[in-house]
């Protein structure tokens, strides 16, 4: 299955400073089509701020970011189509507290996409049936568990149809035992062929679902590689004593 | 039986007719001053830096200085500069313009205190900003910003009675007039008074049921 | 504009006498709203329900009527038939105070709720009697809390000193109409009218803030 896959995200060069605290030191990567790419390291070493920058919601101060080729930074005017090309899952859920789920996952698709509302209903009620949740669609998100309103906003994201997808974090705010549905979407996702990128410390669904795993420190790359490769025979020792520590907390889950 | 006879002879139709100047100047101040409101208390927060000032500015004269003034300056003074108001129509002018930076308070209040990541999800699904706020960002802050609204409200209505002061026979202006006719100036701003009671009772209780109407289910 | 900053320079100190009596408006009535919106609170919280529906009739009323009326009602009509010969001044402290202490009540019963109640049982607890600890316990909290909302009170009450035009207190609005009608400037001078309120207002109000930071109990409030 090692075909030349086509390149769906490119990040060249991104340096991002906020005052005089440096957060991204030139952080560079690509992903193919249909490949799951998880970033793991310590707080701090800039894994939200680099999600954040590939769809522009922050603006980097260096560096470019190529979405199927075709560059997305410095093109202020064109960066909302963009956006609908990337679907972003966030750590605090950020649902639309005023609309139901099903309008919650709706929206997009009448006010951006511009659907007609019949059909827009029809996709948003599939798309809360891919992740589970038809029965709540008229629910709101304060009548929701923390499980339930992640997979809401997974269903926003994809209603939307993404070239890819970035996850920042999407179970850290979870209680424990709402965390397995939310991963169990995920890996649905990445076995469906979804392109995406997954900043996490879930070890376990990093192991069973990542081509391949970056680690961040300090605002760079210190090492990637395949699963087998970070887990067993890592490059640096600070990768080894990192994915020890973060598995023992997390525990060596989906073996 | 005089005082009886005095009500309904004498009191009881200016002062109907006053009611209903009243009830006027409120139905078009109200909904003016809550739309501008918006708009200045939106353009405040969201607005590039010279629609900010400007907003903040505007503000600050118009709930710095008394409305009397205000009103003062629309009636009396602009007429020195070649425009000429009706009172009823300065009396408006004066209460939505008022009226506006106060909710335009409450409004940007409101505003501020909804979570950033209501706007960054809306630009992640693509959506302009300006978009975001007429659709995500303004339909939640509006919710919040229901009770200190209302209460301005509230206010316009008791305010309206300074229509009188501009010559704008209200409510209070017809009474006034006939209790310097018939020196029964006690019985007749009670009657007055009991009247704006009446009043304010009766929006008060609307806008609670509006209030209860408008809640998003499963907050507050 | 020459004329204009002319007219304006010339009755300045016209105006300004009107701000003294516009100070001793809002101060008179602020005290009174004080000294009567501290029992109150403390009967609405804390006495019966006969007191405390009393105390609510009285904010019902005098907050549900506008100035204007309750100026006319009470100068013209109550104090007249009561055989009281006030003065014009004297009667618009009167009325500005009773209305702010309905206002002012209200401020303070919203923050003596906000107290724990915890700290009424700690000083009942000490063997502290219930006026006791109001006033050694619960009020200077509240009070401290209470600022913000007072603060708005007096802005409130500065600009609402301006209506007592209308039963002829020779405040600044007053005067300025006088100006104004006689110069035949009306829009310099009613627009200076304006901006001495507003430098009194925001002047006012930053006071407040200052006193409020002066009093401030170090760490009150803020979770550990």
């Amino acid at each position: 299955m090692k075909e030349n896959k086509k390149i769906i995200l490119r990040v060249e060069n991104i340096h991002k400073s906020y005052g005089k605290e440096k957060i991204l030191k030139g952080v560079s990567f690509e992903i193919k089509k249909g490949e799951t790419k998880v970033i793991i390291g310590p707080s701090g070493s800039g894994k939200s701020t680099l999600l954040r920058c590939i769809n522009q919601l922050t603006i980097p101060d260096q560096g470019k970011i190529f979405l199927e080729n075709e560059e997305v930074t410095h093109h202020k005017k064109e960066i909302n189509q963009f956006r609908q090309k990337m679907g972003m899952v966030f750590q605090g859920f950020n649902l639309f507290d005023h609309l139901n789920a099903l309008k919650n996952v709706e929206i997009g698709l009448v006010k951006v996409k511009k659907m007609d509302k019949k059909a827009a209903k029809e996709k948003a009620i599939e798309e809360l049936k891919q992740v589970g949740l038809k029965k709540q669609a008229n629910l709101y998100p304060a009548q929701l568990s923390g499980g339930q309103k992640q997979r809401v906003s997974i269903a926003r994201a994809l209603a939307m149809d993404p070239k890819v997808m970035l996850f920042d974090e999407p179970t850290s705010a979870l209680d424990p035992e709402l965390i397995g549905e939310v991963l169990e979407v995920i890996k649905k996702l990445a076995l469906a062929g979804m392109t995406m990128v997954v900043v996490t410390h879930e070890m376990g669904f990093a192991r069973s679902v990542a081509n391949e795993i970056i680690f961040m420190e300090d605002g760079m790359i210190k090492d990637q590689g395949t699963p087998y490769k970070m887990f067993n025979n890592p490059e640096h020792e600070r990768t080894r004593k990192f994915l020890y520590k973060i598995t023992e907390l997390y525990g060596k889950s989906e073996e | 039986m005089e005082t009886i006879t005095f009500i309904r002879e004498i009191l009881l139709a200016p002062l109907l007719e006053g009611t209903i100047v009243t009830l006027k100047l409120i139905a078009v101040s109200i909904p003016l001053g809550l739309f501008f409101g918006i708009l200045i208390g939106t353009g405040r927060v969201y607005g590039n830096k010279f629609i900010s000032s400007f907003c903040t500015i505007y503000t600050l004269f118009f709930r710095g200085s008394p409305l009397l003034v205000q009103l003062f300056i629309l009636y009396y003074g602009l007429p020195s500069i070649g425009i000429f108001f009706s009172p009823f129509v300065a009396a408006v002018i004066g209460f939505s313009l008022c009226s506006c930076a106060y909710h335009s308070e409450y409004i940007r209040g409101a505003l501020q205190s909804i979570k950033s990541g209501q706007m960054m999800a809306a630009e992640a699904l693509g959506m302009t900003r300006f978009k975001a706020i007429l659709y995500i960002i303004l339909p939640q802050a509006l919710r919040r910003a229901i009770p200190g609204c209302s209460n301005e409200i509230i206010y316009l209505i008791k305010y309206s009675s300074l229509a009188f002061i501009v010559t704008c026979v209200e409510l209070t202006g017809a009474g006034k007039i006939i209790a310097s006719r018939y020196f029964e100036y006690t019985l007749i701003f009670a009657v007055v008074g009991a009247i704006y009671l009446l009043i304010v009772s009766i929006v008060t209780k609307v806008l609670n049921i509006l209030e209860k109407k408008l809640e998003i289910p499963g907050i507050g | 504009m020459n004329e204009n900053l002319a007219v304006i320079y010339q009755s300045f100190p016209y105006l300004i006498r009107g701000v003294i009596i516009t100070i001793g408006l809002v101060t008179g009535a602020l005290g009174l709203g004080f000294a009567m919106g501290i029992p109150m609170a403390v009967g609405q919280v804390y006495g019966n329900k006969y007191i405390s529906g009393i105390i609510s009739f009285y904010v019902w009323f005098f907050r549900g009527l506008p100035v204007l009326v309750l100026l006319f009602l009470f100068y013209f009509g109550l104090f007249s038939l009561l055989g009281f010969n006030l003065s014009a001044f004297t009667a618009a402290i009167l009325v500005l105070g009773l209305r702010s202490a309905a206002y002012q009540s209200q401020i303070f019963r919203g923050s003596i709720q906000s107290l724990n109640e915890g700290q009424m049982l700690a000083a009942r607890s000490i063997g502290m009697t219930k006026v006791e600890a109001i006033w050694h316990v619960i009020l200077p909290q509240a009070l401290r809390i209470s600022i913000p909302g007072w603060s708005n009170e007096y802005a409130i009450l500065l600009k609402d000193s301006a209506v007592t035009y209308a039963v002829g207190v020779m405040e600044i609005l007053t005067r300025a109409n006088f100006v104004a009608t006689r110069t035949y400037r009306p829009m310099p001078i009613f627009l200076t009218c304006a901006v001495i309120f507003i430098v009194l207002t925001y002047g006012g109000v930053k006071l407040l803030d200052l006193l409020e930071n002066k009093v401030k109990i170090p760490g009150y409030g803020e979770e550990r």
